[in-house]
């Protein structure tokens, strides 16, 4: 009986107090509930087959996992129109639309968005006409530089999809995560408001 | 970035054994936190168990609480009508945090397991005993305008950065967790950890053990509550003292009060000694002021931060006053 005990399964079990004393937290799952539970298989850190959805068309790519969407955007398929800001989530230029709904692509894994409906500026258009936000933009005069009018854009086609009220305030409070260094708020407030259909 | 190996779970007991059996896995759901916290090299995880398939969303109301899955984006519930309901200053809270894009990423989870916000921790070329325990803290003695005056340690004064948290805790929340000993139910008043010689350890969690909801029970104080953020700007600005406040008031008398601070302290913090001086007393100013002038108890800034001492006495005041003032 002693006999069976290998030395590969007496370092294993010897090194587990060793591991729960360091760590403190280790918690490891008893024998019966580990058996039933397959283990995850983790992929990368090299790159890993990615397949997005942009603007209705499906891209297979290869991506390490943790690129994220805003870089994959536009380092992989050349849609330069979504801009790399602050990178941290705190200026809203990288705004897309993933299923309908706003988010900061440079805070979100391009692998994390795979099954989704990522819409870029790119993809708001139809044929030659613009989007009405795009054209209550140009309408409006609702920039100056440009950096961080696409993710404006985005954003204001997002909270339009969201249905609130958009008076002026409104329209300013649900705006806030879209930065404009030059200032040009009062514009993009009344763009996004009549591209909304409020009234002026 | 650092390169970095993805799993994508299907199932939660993997999700909790493979982060419970690896030292360097973490979940990511909304990743607004950790993406962010890997560009700054603060986080270095080997691998990334991502746990958004997971069936783990939802806001779903009972007769009694109120059960928000670990998963539900801090948007949809903010614009779920029973938290409009029940729970105005959750919903404030929520309101009130980050942008609506951030908003729409963040999960409901993941912003109680935020990160502080203090910028040293998240400067790798500075000490910080929280992210690098024994190396020190540059934040004392430092530019500390937006950091604790409370619960602080010689070791770590950071600020606990969530909103939502404090509002949680003034309902009296319940956070519902599995691990690899089972399933637990934690209140958030005993969820959170003072940094004390370990500020690296910020909650009772273990290792691989997961929130997969946050149950708050209804009550006639939380639902008579608000949310008060005093900050920098009007919008997209972490709080430099915030009150979550709740009153239940029968006949102009004050039967139950909650109150819970935010920025103050390395964790939401509980108000208790305000809340005693509310109990039996006439809902009216000169109770509040009275009463508010107990909430910077035991409190000491650390130079730039001094301002939040009588601040929070002010705050909460003027929180109160808003409470009663829900109809």
């Amino acid at each position: 009986m002693f006999g069976k005990f290998s030395r590969r399964r007496f370092i294993v079990r010897a090194a587990i107090p060793t591991v729960a004393a360091t760590l403190g937290s280790v918690q490891l799952l008893p024998a019966a509930e580990a058996a039933t539970v397959t283990r995850l298989q983790p992929s990368g850190p090299h790159p890993i087959p990615v397949t997005l959805s942009v603007n209705g068309t499906s891209h297979d790519l290869m991506l390490e996992p943790r690129v994220t969407l805003l870089d994959a955007l536009r380092e992989r398929l050349g849609l330069f129109g979504t801009k790399k800001g602050c990178d941290q989530g705190t200026c809203g230029a990288c705004t897309v639309l993933v299923d309908g709904t706003r988010i900061d692509s440079c805070l979100s894994l391009a692998v994390m968005n795979e099954g989704k409906a990522i819409t870029t500026v790119e993809g708001l258009a139809s044929s030659d006409t613009l989007h009405p936000v795009q054209q209550a933009f140009l309408d409006h005069d609702g920039f100056q530089c440009g950096y961080c009018t696409p993710g404006q854009i985005c954003s204001a086609v997002g909270l339009i999809n969201e249905k609130r009220p958009l008076d002026e305030a409104s329209v300013r409070t649900w705006m806030s995560g879209n930065i404009c260094r030059c200032g040009a708020y009062p514009n993009i407030v009344a763009a996004v408001r009549s591209a909304a259909g409020a009234k002026a | 970035m650092r390169p970095v190996s993805y799993a994508r779970a299907t199932d939660t007991a993997q999700a909790i054994a493979f982060v419970g059996g690896d030292a360097h896995a973490e979940f990511i759901a909304g990743g607004t936190n950790v993406i962010d916290l890997m560009k700054d090299d603060v986080a270095r995880p080997s691998t990334l168990v991502d746990i958004t398939r997971l069936p783990l969303g939802g806001v779903t109301p009972a007769a009694t609480s109120v059960r928000i899955g670990a998963l539900a984006r801090m948007s949809e519930v903010a614009d779920h009508p029973a938290m409009q309901t029940n729970f105005p200053a959750v919903v404030q809270a929520l309101n009130e945090s980050a942008s609506p894009q951030l908003r729409n990423m963040a999960t409901i989870g993941g912003n109680v397991m935020q990160r502080t916000r203090c910028t040293y921790f998240r400067d790798v070329s500075q000490p910080c005993n929280k992210r690098a325990p024994g190396a020190g803290c540059a934040a004392i003695g430092g530019v500390n305008r937006m950091h604790s005056v409370i619960g602080t340690s010689t070791h770590c004064i950071c600020a606990h950065a969530s909103d939502l948290a404090v509002a949680l805790l003034m309902a009296d929340a319940i956070v519902h967790t599995r691990g690899a000993q089972g399933e637990r139910a934690i209140p958030l008043a005993g969820f959170y950890l003072l940094p004390g010689s370990t500020p690296e350890r910020e909650t009772v969690l273990e290792r691989g053990e997961l929130i997969e909801a946050i149950e708050i029970p209804v009550s006639t104080a939380a639902r008579r509550s608000v949310y008060l953020k005093v900050r920098d700007r009007r919008q997209y600005e972490f709080a430099l003292v915030s009150v979550a406040a709740g009153l239940d008031i029968q006949g102009g008398i004050i039967r139950a009060a909650r109150v819970a601070l935010g920025g103050v302290a390395p964790k939401p913090w509980r108000a208790h000694d305000v809340e005693a001086q509310l109990i039996g007393k006439p809902a009216n100013d000169r109770t509040f002021a009275a009463a508010a002038a107990y909430a910077s108890t035991g409190m000491r800034g650390f130079g730039e931060n001094d301002f939040k001492v009588p601040l929070s006495d002010r705050a909460v005041e003027r929180a109160l006053s808003m409470a009663e003032a829900v109809a």
